[in-house]
């Protein structure tokens, strides 16, 4: 036993944090870990990061090691490489949650069966069916429960930190593993200042015997065994059953555990906590966040004389039905099991289920301390992050006040369509006055959040106040807006849900004035505070009526600052975080002022100190330029303004658009019922277009007497904001009179005009088509073809032109030069509008693709920021043509991509078979022979060959039209199938390089027609920028702090491999027609086409304006060497290998050091950066001399020997 | 046997070529080549104050950058521990300081006053022979006079001085109405030498592209003329030590220098041009000159043709250049 052991460390004085819940996990699962498995996964990648960051730095855990953190390809791969590092004797451990988690079930069942000591650590999240959601719910952690694993469940940030210590003891002398959780975002992400356990702590309840009693089981070739044999039916059920005794004493040594540890801290747990009167009629089951509101809305129901109670779940599993029931008072009569998750077909939801079980057993076995058995029923709450509040849980009490109470019930959203939602008080409302509640609107990128983190951090840190800082954040990533929700109090904070009663809004960027109406969360006397370009005399006018009418009725003290002002004079930027959190504080009262900025400018020398002082000193500059530019607005007594607020889409959207998409954009997507929605997840395309965001604050304005019509500037941008369009001079009638054409220069369209059009209102200011205009005015050389101009002004004139340009007809796609930039940008995008980031790298590929091939497109789309983009709600970006076709989209999985895109070839390629037979065997296609010889034997190679294919199925249906029998109706249905569709698997590098390789190599080995296309940022972008095999060697991701000490894997070479699959590498920022070329040739290839497009990313560190540099950079570096291997020509003797850049003329630092991601590590460990750059530079040198060999071998092989 | 060495800023050189500050003198495997090659001292690349600065904005942008959406809420990077000063430069001085046998100077460049301090105490530390400070300000405000910036350059000089007891070299311009009034000036500040002269890099124009063009234009051998006079003039005048830079490009060059009073001549660009072992050059041609003169030491000839002790005083003045444009003596 250690020397700690069973001493409680003398002295004790926890040290106070401000964190959040992934963080406090992390500390404690470092500390007790030799091996940590990690594989990224919102909302738990935050643990994996800060164990790898812990590493990184050298921390070591309790035993004085460092431990090791290593990246897998998938979760699958992390749960393998943990029950490997087990059985080897390794304390090991990893971080997961939704589909990862059930991704490592086959190996839980394997580690419990083999009575392993474990902890998983699992920031429970929803698991994708309907629909994708990051967000928190039971449903990962609840498909876990046949595994054998304990569940041990935390309900707020000082629980998990305290539960990752119980579960980790525990486990060492139960030999149950264990699964740690606790709510997605909710905990994972919420920040509350909490006891920290030190070393000295965890000593204490770790037993160093135990640890070496786990080593010594581990394999080893000193003392063999064998582990993992195969049984037959005589003897596999009484080896399953051999478990039992260890079960029968798990929860147990949990008790014993969490005993032991309130003797240390002073915060005792039990398997299940009861909380409320002791008299209590009614009580209410569940367990993590949602118990917390829950104890709150008891205790405040309670003082008002009800009987009421909650059982807080902590031990779920193993299910100790004797602790259980003795937990639980005689005098309830009604009880409600709330659920996280949803069971469908089942009784109930599984904490429902074993309540029922527990207390009828108890029943029959006269444990229980009932008199009669109360009524029990479950329902479900909270799914996917919905908002669990006070008046939901009254709503919960009320039912089970009824005399018969709903049973399967929802609470939380209005369900209309079986109807068994409650109905709740949206006015009841428990906050204690005494807690300052501020809520804060920012932009994603104006440092709103971190701000507000240094602020809880400042109050927790410098008062006894408790505090507590929740974020929400957007689903775009482009002008995504955030809030941040803050509670500071000397009551112990168990509001685990949004304010909704502020007494300090701050609105950090004006324009979301017009869409947010944000003061209805205002209390009576709240302080406003807005950043504003408008001084205080002036600022009143300027705000929408809406805004003015609840300052006044609310009586609200209105402040303002031109914090953009306060940020360009101090050298900011765009950052105007440091300035708003000095007014909060100035203004919040929360501190002395003079205290306040004191401890906001040391706050800043703590962030900032490192990174020298002129960064230090511009940020207490902005401080004290912040109190004098801080006004108080005098509010009038009358409403005057005339601005109203914009209604959220165009009246004449489509229905569905305006009732359920529109309500989602207005941010009031919870008020919608549940029939609003389809119940199978299938969605409408082009909505997009519905969101008019206007986040842009510079657009780009065409100057049609330079411009060369290249269209250079269509093909970059990101979101397909500017379009060219080229129609005959005829159909330019009654345009608007700003509208602006120029005769188009091409032979091929005589007598045609070109118009170039801004789409003001979609553009989100990037600027990418500024950067790559090759154009300059001759007589002014800042002016370009395009250039910024403030957006504002040009909003109603350009909103007319757009309209005016998208009634004009399309190019004809036969007469296009598909296969040029120019050309291809003549084509409608059938992507529009993503909320992808501001000059975002991979959307211009997919525009492309799509424009090229959009309207016989199916895309099968691994998650990520591809999917995101592509496919959140409330709007998504894929869009149909005039004839209503375009890109048929679906996500399946992260690491099923290819294979979900080739089950649609292999479907699709059934269906034309199938109907090239039926074309033989149809009835009524008797004497049309030339019509089926036509159809059966179309060559479609280009467009005008699909637009024939195209016209003959419309002749054929017609033929078909009235037909009855069978194989005329199926032919009927299957007709369209006769036309060539192209399918596209397209996701990034995380999933074509790490968790999807498996699928992908044995797709493309399948020979099949299908299109890859790599959006290859080299990290994984979406979940905040993890190392994938993909990464580069030097560069620094997430979970490769230290930088990559190896090399990008060479999927192109791998895939080339195979001979006959069609491989190209593109750089659009190197070679746009080369880029263009590729995309036409892979889709044409009658055989697997892989294209690996480099994306330059945000995750980059980079200027993404900039962004098609770095790509040029990339490629002129040979860091990624551009090149197409067409099998085609090897089947005509030639080498199939083309290079499409020159050998390296710039050296691989200047690339590399152009990019935060390289040039952090001189920074952080310079002797390493210097090392890996020396590698690099290597490697790049290598792999082009290989390629350029590979690309001269001879290929005439002629026909081989003896043949 | 003929004795090459000198003495600058206190030092004692075996020879008076000096590399000066430039990428020649950025790493440890090029100093380690020019010692070898016979260099008397070198003096390291500079610090940029404002490259420092700018990377850590840069980098603190790039820290900034993810908070934006759900799944990246944190940053994109992970915020490790990280060094901004000049923790990179103050590496490679104390490794040449341990690998040289020559005197190693370091350089510095800052615009603004404070960080000079802050970086030349820590240069000392390192264990620099002497320090070289860069005055290199471009005025771009039409509202500033010449006397207010030299006055800061002067602040800058006695600021240092009060930092730091290193031998104190200051790198002036030529851009400046009074040169030898300057040199006094920052003599009292307590500089011990002074380098003539810093060679601005001047922007181009790019005429194909429309742009404008940044190359590193070297120096030509006529550039020698510039320093040359300067020195002549200030040679015996002034209480510091001259050190000559700038279009020296061979043996003769060097000569030139130390004729009109140099105590070392510095060389840069005529090693870009060959490779770092043409420094040997360089060296035997200054040798084989004094051999075919007869000194036997170099302080026997430096500084016998500055003004102070030409004959022919004038021949440094206004009155010369009338006498070549015209024609005539």
């Amino acid at each position: 036993m250690s020397h700690h052991d069973n001493h409680v460390p003398a002295g004790r004085k926890p040290s106070l944090v401000n964190i959040d819940g992934n963080t406090a996990v992390a500390h404690v699962a470092h500390a007790l870990s030799e091996v940590c498995a990690i594989y990224p996964i919102t909302p738990s990648s935050v643990m994996g990061e800060v164990a790898d960051e812990k590493s990184a730095r050298g921390e070591k855990n309790i035993w004085g090691t460092v431990p090791a953190v290593v990246e897998l390809q998938s979760e699958g791969g992390a749960s393998g490489a943990v029950h490997g590092a087990l059985q080897a004797g390794a304390m090991s451990t990893t971080f997961t949650a939704s589909q990862g988690l059930l991704l490592m079930i086959p190996n839980m069942f394997k580690i419990a069966g083999e009575l392993t000591s474990t902890v998983f650590h699992v920031s429970a999240r929803a698991v994708a069916a309907h629909a994708l959601s990051i967000f928190g719910d039971h449903s990962d952690v609840m498909a876990c429960r046949t595994t054998g694993w304990g569940h041990l469940v935390a309900g707020s940030v000082q629980e998990t930190m305290d539960m990752a210590c119980i579960a980790h003891a525990t486990t060492l002398e139960a030999r149950v593993p264990f699964l740690h959780y606790f709510d997605g975002f909710r905990t994972s992400h919420e920040v509350q200042k909490i006891e920290e356990l030190s070393f000295d702590d965890l000593h204490f309840m770790i037993d160093d015997e135990l640890v070496q009693a786990h080593r010594e089981r581990g394999l080893s070739p000193d003392h063999p065994v064998m582990r993992g044999t195969a049984q037959n039916p005589d003897v596999f059920f009484q080896g399953r059953e051999a478990v039992n005794p260890y079960y029968v004493a798990c929860a147990g040594i949990v008790q014993k555990t969490m005993d032991k540890f309130a003797k240390l801290t002073g915060r005792q747990y039990h398997a299940f906590d009861y909380i409320g009167a002791p008299d209590a009629d009614r009580i209410i089951i569940c367990m993590g966040s949602g118990a917390e509101t829950v104890h709150e809305t008891v205790e405040y129901l309670n003082e008002r004389g009800a009987k009421l109670g909650v059982l807080k779940v902590r031990l779920y599993r193993p299910f100790d039905v004797a602790a259980f029931l003795s937990a639980i008072p005689a005098t309830v009569r009604a009880i409600a099991v709330l659920d996280r998750t949803k069971e469908p077909g089942a009784i109930g939801e599984p904490l429902y289920l074993d309540v029922q079980t527990a207390i009828a057993e108890g029943m029959a076995d006269g444990l229980t301390p009932f008199k009669t058995m109360p009524r029990v029923v479950g329902g479900r709450y909270g799914m996917g992050s919905k908002e669990f509040t006070p008046a939901h849980a009254k709503a919960v009490f009320d039912n089970l006040a009824l005399s018969k109470p709903k049973k399967n019930f929802v609470v939380g959203i209005v369900e209309d369509v079986t109807h068994c939602s409650l109905e709740w008080d949206t006015t009841f409302d428990i906050e204690p006055a005494e807690t300052v509640r501020a809520i804060f609107y920012g932009l994603g990128s104006d440092g709103t959040v971190g701000a507000n983190k240094n602020s809880i951090k400042i109050i927790g840190e410098e008062t006894d106040n408790f505090a507590q800082g929740y974020f929400v954040y957007d689903s775009k990533k482009a002008g995504s807006m955030t809030v941040s929700h803050l509670r500071f109090g000397k009551k112990e904070i168990r509001s685990t849900y949004l304010i909704s009663k502020a007494n300090f809004v701050a609105c950090h960027q004006f324009g979301f004035l017009e869409k947010f109406d944000m003061l209805q969360y205002a209390v009576e006397g709240a302080k406003f505070l807005l950043n504003s370009a408008y001084g205080p005399d002036e600022v009143w006018d300027k705000i929408p009526r809406l805004v003015q009418e609840r300052i006044i009725a609310k009586k609200c003290k209105f402040y303002c600052i031109d914090a953009i002002s306060v940020a360009k004079a101090t050298g900011m930027g765009a950052r105007i975080n440091s300035i708003m959190q000095t007014c909060f504080f100035a203004i919040s009262g929360i501190l002395p002022r003079e205290e306040a900025i004191e401890k906001i400018k040391y706050a800043i020398k703590k962030t900032y100190g490192s990174k020298g002082d002129a960064i230090v000193e511009k940020n207490w500059k902005s401080v004290d330029l912040t109190l004098e530019n801080l006004h108080e607005v005098k509010v009038p007594a009358t409403a005057t303004s005339t601005l109203q607020m914009p209604p959220a889409v165009d009246p004449r959207a489509p229905a569905f658009v305006r009732d359920v998409t529109g309500v989602m954009i207005a941010g009031l997507g919870d008020s919608l019922p549940v029939s609003a929605f389809p119940a199978d997840g299938t969605y409408p395309l082009s909505t997009a277009k519905w969101e008019k965001r206007n986040i842009a604050l510079t657009v780009p304005v065409w100057e049609t007497d330079i411009c060369i019509q290249c269209n250079k500037c269509a093909l970059a941008c990101p979101h397909a904001a500017i379009r060219a369009k080229v129609f005959p001079s005829s159909a330019l009638q009654a345009a608007p009179a700003t509208f602006k054409t120029m005769d188009f220069k091409d032979k091929e369209f005589k007598d045609h005009k070109y118009a170039l059009q801004v789409f003001v209102e979609d553009c989100v200011g990037c600027e990418a088509c500024v950067f790559v205009c090759p154009v300059k005015d001759k007589k002014n050389l800042s002016r370009q073809a395009l250039n910024m101009v403030d957006q504002v002004p040009l909003r109603e004139t350009e909103r007319v032109n757009v309209e005016y340009f998208l009634g004009l007809p399309d190019a004809d796609r036969t007469l296009v030069k598909q296969d040029t930039v120019k050309g291809s940008q003549l084509l409608r995008p059938l992507f529009e509008f993503s909320g992808a980031c501001s000059g975002c790298g991979e959307t211009p590929y997919i525009k492309l693709a799509t424009q090229l091939f959009g309207d016989r497109m199916m895309v099968s789309n691994a998650t990520g920021c591809s999917s995101i983009y592509g496919g959140n709600l409330p709007t998504t970006p894929y869009c149909v043509n005039e004839e209503g076709r375009g890109p048929s989209w679906s996500n399946s999985l992260f690491e099923d991509n290819a294979e979900f895109g080739f089950g649609f070839r292999l479907a699709v390629d059934k269906f034309n078979e199938q109907a090239r037979e039926l074309l033989l065997l149809a009835q009524p296609l008797k004497g049309h022979t030339e019509l089926v010889d036509a159809l059966r034997g179309a060559v479609q190679k280009t467009e005008a060959q699909i637009f024939e294919q195209r016209k003959r199925v419309e002749v054929l249906k017609r033929l078909l039209g009235g037909a009855t029998d069978s194989q005329s109706k199926h032919l009927l249905s299957l007709a369209d199938y006769l036309v060539k569709k192209s399918v596209w698997i397209i996701g990034g590098d995380g999933w074509a390089y790490d968790i999807g390789y498996g699928g992908l190599d044995h797709v493309i080995a399948s020979g099949r027609n299908v299109n890859l296309l790599v959006l290859d940022t080299e990290v994984y972008s979406n979940t905040g920028g993890q190392m994938s095999k993909s990464t580069p060697i030097g560069a620094v991701a997430k979970f490769a702090a230290g930088g990559k000490p190896i090399g990008k894997k060479d999927l192109g070479l791998i895939a080339m491999s195979y001979g006959y699959v069609y491989v190209a590498t593109v750089a659009m920022g190197y070679s746009d027609v080369q880029t263009v070329k590729a995309f036409t040739e892979a889709e044409a290839f009658d055989g697997p086409s892989l294209i690996i497009a480099y994306s330059h990313c945000i995750a980059h560190g980079i200027d993404m304006t900039k962004g098609m540099d770095n790509q040029k950079r990339a490629v002129e570096s040979g860091h990624f060497p551009l090149f197409r291997f067409n099998p085609e020509a090897a089947t005509r003797g030639e080498n199939p290998l083309k290079l499409d850049s020159k050998a390296p003329k710039i050296s691989f630092e200047s690339f590399t050091y152009n990019e935060t991601r390289w040039k952090m590590l001189t920074k952080s460990n310079p002797e390493a950066a210097k090392e890996l750059l020396r590698k690099g530079s290597e490697m790049v040198a290598k792999k082009w001399r290989y390629l350029e060999q590979l690309s001269q071998i001879k290929y005439d092989v002629g026909t081989p020997k003896g043949e | 046997m003929t004795d090459l060495s000198t003495t600058w800023l206190g030092l004692r050189l075996r020879n008076p070529i000096v590399v000066s500050s430039s990428s020649l003198t950025g790493s440890l495997d090029k100093l380690k080549e020019l010692e070898a090659a016979g260099a008397g001292a070198v003096v390291l690349k500079s610090i940029f104050e404002e490259q420092i600065n700018l990377e850590a904005d840069k980098i603190d942008d790039a820290l900034h950058a993810g908070a934006g959406f759900a799944e990246g809420s944190s940053s994109f990077f992970s915020d490790m521990p990280m060094d901004f000063g000049p923790t990179e430069y103050l590496d490679l001085l104390k490794s040449a300081k341990q690998s040289l046998k020559i005197p190693v100077v370091a350089s510095i460049n800052c615009v603004s006053k404070g960080r000079w301090t802050d970086y030349a105490a820590k240069i000392q530390s390192a264990g620099a022979d002497a320090l070289e400070l860069n005055l290199y300000f471009i005025p771009t405000d039409v509202a500033r006079s010449g006397a207010d910036i030299e006055t800061q350059y002067i602040d800058i000089v006695r600021d240092v001085r009060t930092h730091t007891a290193l031998p104190l070299s200051v790198k002036l311009h030529p851009f400046l109405t009074s040169i030898p009034n300057m040199v006094a000036k920052v003599a009292q500040a307590g500089a011990n030498g002074v380098t003539l002269f810093n060679r601005f890099y001047q922007p181009n124009i790019d005429v194909d592209d429309l742009k404008i063009a940044h190359t590193l234009q070297l120096s030509r051998p006529e550039d020698a003329l510039l320093p040359l006079r300067w020195i002549a003039l200030l040679h015996g005048r002034v209480p510091v030590d001259l050190a000559a830079t700038s279009g020296i490009h061979d043996g003769r060059g060097a000569v030139k220098m130390l004729l009109a009073g140099a105590s070392v001549a510095q060389v840069a660009s005529v090693l870009f041009k060959h490779k770092p072992a043409h420094l040997g050059e360089i060296l035997r041609e200054f040798e084989a000159w004094m051999k075919e003169k007869q000194y036997a030491s170099v302080a026997d000839f430096r500084g016998l043709l500055s003004q102070k002790s030409n004959p022919e005083p004038a021949a440094f003045e206004r009155a010369q250049y009338i006498k070549i444009l015209v024609g005539h003596d």
